[in-house]
């Protein structure tokens, strides 16, 4: 006889799916308003936002009433620990996908001819990193989320080569000031996105395998071993 | 008297009620002045400490306690709005309709199949055909068919504690009931047929109305809809079982959930 435990479980899991494809959404938009200086497609995201914090909110009263409700343990509990966890950063997201939605309609406002640098190669790696933590979220793969912590030093390497090159373009063109304020601002969203994302995949990985990699504590201490 | 704000609540139809209740074994005043609903299709859970006077609450509900000597009830108890204490109520039609699990299963020296039969045929059922098909229907509801089918005729005493219960829940079923009083069912079971009758509680919820008394306060919060925590024969504290165990709101009911009762 399966528990109604089981239902409530699978059905907490599947609204954070829905969560995430709506994120997933809004990220990407977020980036074509950037990459195609489309302000409707901006104001889109915006608007959408209000739905990702509806998420949130029934995800967290989910989770409370199974921990006060039903006392999971093992991988159920777990599995609850990390839906709580990555339903904060899903929700984190969804606000720099809003960031980087104002950022585009800054842009739109204000056309300038700068180049967007390394900005579409960094929405591209993102991106990616955001669908595959959201794939070993939904298929419980640790080893796809194992490859999502890989991709972070890309980000985090680009975001550090922008200031020099906006840094650069300024001095070069110093009416470029405004547009090269935002391009860096997109890109430490993106970098923030990036970040955010990592933590899914370590949630992915403590659920999966009961092991924690954030701060790279297995170096030092693994964990009951 | 205890009396609630209906803010949280989602109410469906009343099914049960108790006005101003009050139950006494002689000179002890066993329940004080209680006042509850309890809705139709839902779990209501009765929870506190061990001489609370939850289980002498749920007998009153089809006047078990009439069978204590020197008890006396004050109060009404009304099902569908009339008082089953009123001298025109046939007790016996009103345990019909509200059916009884005891904390240790009590099935009778019979087969499986006589044990669930016996209720029918009391009430004057002796048609086989249907005889047999009122078995299965009330075997199956208590998820107990799959595991007997094939041996109808073994005594009902050779089956396993947690089959032994699910055998007298097909027992209570059998007479067709619209309520179950479920007094601690699951307290003398392992953990693995405690979860089968909790899964139960919460199927059988679709077609019945269900009270149940459990010193379980994890179980409580499992299987119920609503729970009404009683503390020295007082009603303290009934809300939505959602609400008792995450936002309680009288401190009793939270230090009692908690732990750190007394």
């Amino acid at each position: 006889m399966e528990r109604h435990f089981q239902r409530d479980l699978e059905r907490l899991k599947a609204n954070v799916i829905k969560m995430g494809s709506l994120v997933e959404q809004n990220l990407i938009d977020a980036m074509e308003a950037v990459l195609k200086n489309d302000a409707a497609l901006a104001s889109k995201v915006i608007a959408a936002d209000g739905n990702v914090n509806k998420y949130e909110i029934e995800i967290d009263n989910g989770v409370v009433d199974l921990l006060a409700l039903q006392q999971p343990v093992a991988s159920d509990l777990r599995l609850i620990l990390a839906i709580q966890k990555i339903n904060n950063d899903l929700e984190r997201i969804g606000d720099h996908a809003v960031n980087i939605a104002e950022s585009a309609f800054r842009l739109v406002e204000t056309p300038q001819d700068e180049p967007l640098l390394e900005i579409p190669n960094m929405s591209l790696i993102a991106k990616d990193m955001f669908q595959q933590a959201l794939d070993a979220f939904i298929h419980l793969n640790a080893q796809l989320a194992q490859s999502v912590l890989e991709s972070d030093d890309r980000i985090d390497a680009l975001n550090r080569g922008m200031n020099a090159q906006v840094v650069k373009m300024i001095k070069k063109d110093p009416k470029s000031i405004e547009g090269g304020l935002e391009l860096l601002r997109i890109s430490r969203n993106l970098e923030r996105v990036a970040d955010l994302t990592t933590n899914i995949a370590e949630e992915v990985i403590f659920h999966t395998q009961a092991r924690i990699v954030k701060h790279h504590s297995e170096e030092e201490k693994p964990r009951h071993k | 008297m205890y009396s609630h704000s209906y803010t949280t609540m989602k109410t469906t139809e009343i099914r049960l009620k108790t006005e101003g209740l009050n139950i006494y074994y002689g000179q002890k005043h066993a329940i004080k002045n209680v006042n509850l609903e309890v809705f139709t299709n839902r779990v209501t859970a009765l929870i506190g400490p061990s001489g609370c006077g939850k289980s002498t609450y749920l007998r009153a509900f089809n006047r078990m306690n009439d069978l204590i000597e020197n008890t006396r009830v004050d109060g009404q108890v009304l099902l569908d709005g009339v008082n089953i204490y009123d001298r025109q109520v046939d007790v016996v039609e009103l345990r019909k309709k509200i059916g009884m699990i005891f904390q240790k299963s009590n099935p009778f020296p019979k087969s499986i199949f006589e044990n669930v039969a016996y209720g029918p045929r009391i009430n004057g059922m002796n048609d086989k055909k249907k005889l047999e098909e009122i078995v299965q229907r009330s075997l199956k509801q208590a998820a107990l068919w799959d595991e007997v089918k094939d041996d109808l005729g073994k005594s009902g005493l050779s089956l396993s504690g947690g089959q032994q219960q699910r055998l007298c829940i097909a027992r209570a079923l059998a007479v067709d009931p619209e309520i179950l009083l479920m007094d601690e069912p699951a307290s003398a079971l392992d953990p693995i047929a405690t979860a089968k009758i909790e899964e139960l509680v919460y199927e059988l919820k679709n077609s019945y109305t269900i009270v149940i008394v459990t010193h379980n306060m994890q179980q409580a919060a499992r299987v119920s809809d609503y729970t009404a925590f009683f503390y020295m024969g007082e009603l303290i504290e009934f809300d939505e079982t959602k609400k008792i165990f995450t936002v309680p709101a009288k401190k009793q009911t939270e230090d009692y959930i908690t732990g750190r009762f007394g």
